[in-house]
């Protein structure tokens, strides 16, 4: 367990991305604390997607993103993912193999290595996913499955955790799992949490900061003064609660 | 029959060629290529007739030059959002396939080049042997580095990006690869088969491997199986060995497919 530091954050500054003349981001700076949850909420094509590709350095983009640590040691920010979802339809491949494939370089064509198998075993325990470790990838609920992708982003925790819709199509239980384990996490491993979400009942819980996006950022801060500025009425209309 | 010196040879060549294969082409499945090697394999016409017109002696040189850039060239444009990934791609693979056919048809002389067509692995001499050999070694190697890797990549690119895997890189060396292959082995193998035999092991193996594992063990023990039986009874009922060898291979793929219906997913 680490202890908590409330030093170090993500320094998302200036970020613009451009999509041929088509302007997708524009002049986006966010401040990730660690031990924090920031949502980012938008309507389709605000350009919440980019901004996680924009951050994993897959989509061309101006600006930086900085990472300081408690000593501002400069090193390289560990950014751990958490996709919609993976590409498994008619996959051959275990829960072993995906996870051994994402976080060794151990072949996983090879008999099962006793070691590599151990320690993710006793990783996946932690997201009480210990007992899917022989199960086929594709045989696995939506939840289940989304823990198992969380267990691969936090092997080994990182500084940073990106969260793209992470529950869409989960069911209730499956949900409160998942935000009660990401909750977990930012408070015991202080781990900074970037979240896109659509979810306003779990971001109004959990999250720390709300950013709301529509290709810049229009409004930001507490989860309940953003769900009721001029701006998420604009986007959205009124939401319950 | 193995007393003739050419089996002995054709055998070997099988030995080193249907494993290999096996093992590219499960990739080639998971990764969703099967167009893309298609695609590959076509464009061997084009390089042999490059190779014609600039008067390389050895076609086997001009056409991996040739399949390396088009592997590349396909991997780039992948990417464009224009069209759909199978469109773009058979686009590339009839124009290839087509300036190969109307560059070596000048002057009426295809029928000097229709045996790549169907491959003929009875004529492999021991020094081409040796090269494949080496090639497989290089797999071999590189099997063990980049597995993980590719596999990663397959299941989810953005995820592999965010644990330091150069997609870009591992995905381009991998194409690179399998042009390698593919041109070195066409003249025996055949172009109209060679994609088959890339598709088919690693197909039927995904119908009844129960892990990662499995999946090469069956895709490398189908390919060689099929490789084997094909050369035996082809020799026998004096039948092309390319196409026999596949035809053994798609009937274990329908076994393997009723298997897994039977047994469900």
């Amino acid at each position: 367990m680490i202890e908590k530091c409330g030093y170090c954050c993500t320094k998302i500054r200036n970020i613009n991305v451009s999509f041929g003349k088509k302007e997708v981001l524009k002049n986006v700076n966010i401040h990730i604390h660690c031990g924090k949850l920031t949502a980012i909420i938008g309507k389709n094509g605000a350009g919440k997607s980019t901004l996680l590709k924009a951050i994993l350095g897959e989509v061309k983009h101006t600006g930086t993103i900085l990472f300081k640590d408690r000593e501002n040691s400069g090193k390289k920010i560990k950014i751990g993912y958490v996709p919609q979802k993976l590409d498994i339809e008619n996959s051959p491949a275990t829960v072993y193999d995906v996870v051994v494939s994402f976080t060794s370089k151990y072949p996983s064509f090879l008999p099962k290595s006793k070691k590599y198998y151990e320690e993710i075993k006793e990783h996946l325990k932690e997201f009480g996913a210990e007992s899917l470790i022989d199960s086929k990838i594709n045989t696995l609920s939506g939840g289940q499955l989304q823990r198992v992708m969380l267990a691969i982003a936090t092997m080994p925790y990182p500084d940073l955790l990106i969260l793209d819709e992470p529950v869409s199509g989960i069911d209730r239980n499956g949900k409160e799992m998942f935000y009660e384990k990401i909750h977990y996490l930012k408070e015991n491993y202080d781990l900074a949490v970037l979240m896109v979400s659509h979810d306003f009942e779990y971001v109004k819980r959990y999250a720390d900061k709300v950013i709301l996006l529509d290709k810049t950022i229009v409004a930001k801060g507490k989860a309940d003064d953003v769900m009721h500025s001029k701006e998420f009425v604009e986007t959205f209309g009124k939401v319950e609660g | 029959m193995f007393r003739y010196e050419f089996i002995k040879n054709a055998l070997y060549a099988i030995l080193i060629i249907t494993p290999l294969f096996g093992i590219i082409g499960t990739v080639i499945v998971n990764n969703k290529m099967a167009f893309f090697s298609d695609a590959l394999g076509h464009s061997a016409l084009t390089g042999i007739a490059i190779g014609a017109l600039l008067g390389v002696t050895n076609p086997t040189i001009s056409m991996v030059c040739f399949g390396i850039i088009f592997a590349l060239l396909l991997n780039k444009i992948k990417d464009i959002k224009v069209t759909s990934r199978d469109t773009i791609i058979s686009v590339f693979s009839s124009t290839a396939l087509a300036l190969g056919l109307v560059i070596l048809s000048k002057n009426g002389n295809f029928s000097k080049f229709s045996n790549y067509l169907i491959g003929d692995i009875l004529s492999i001499v021991p020094s081409e042997i040796i090269a494949l050999l080496v090639i497989a070694i290089f797999v071999i190697v590189f099997w063990f580095l980049f597995f993980n890797k590719m596999f990663a990549i397959s299941l989810n690119s953005s995820l592999a990006k965010s644990k330091n895997i150069s997609v870009k890189l591992v995905e381009n060396l991998f194409v690179v690869l399998v042009a390698l292959i593919v041109m070195m082995s066409i003249r025996w193998v055949g172009i109209l088969i060679i994609n088959s035999l890339l598709i088919l092991p690693a197909a039927a193996s995904r119908n009844i491997a129960r892990n990662i594992k499995e999946y090469h063990f069956y895709s490398i023990l189908i390919a060689l199986f099929s490789g084997i039986v094909g050369l035996i009874v082809s020799y026998m009922q004096g039948i092309a060995t390319g196409p026999t060898i596949v035809l053994i291979a798609s009937l274990i793929f329908f076994v393997t497919y009723f298997i897994r219906k039977k047994i469900g997913d």
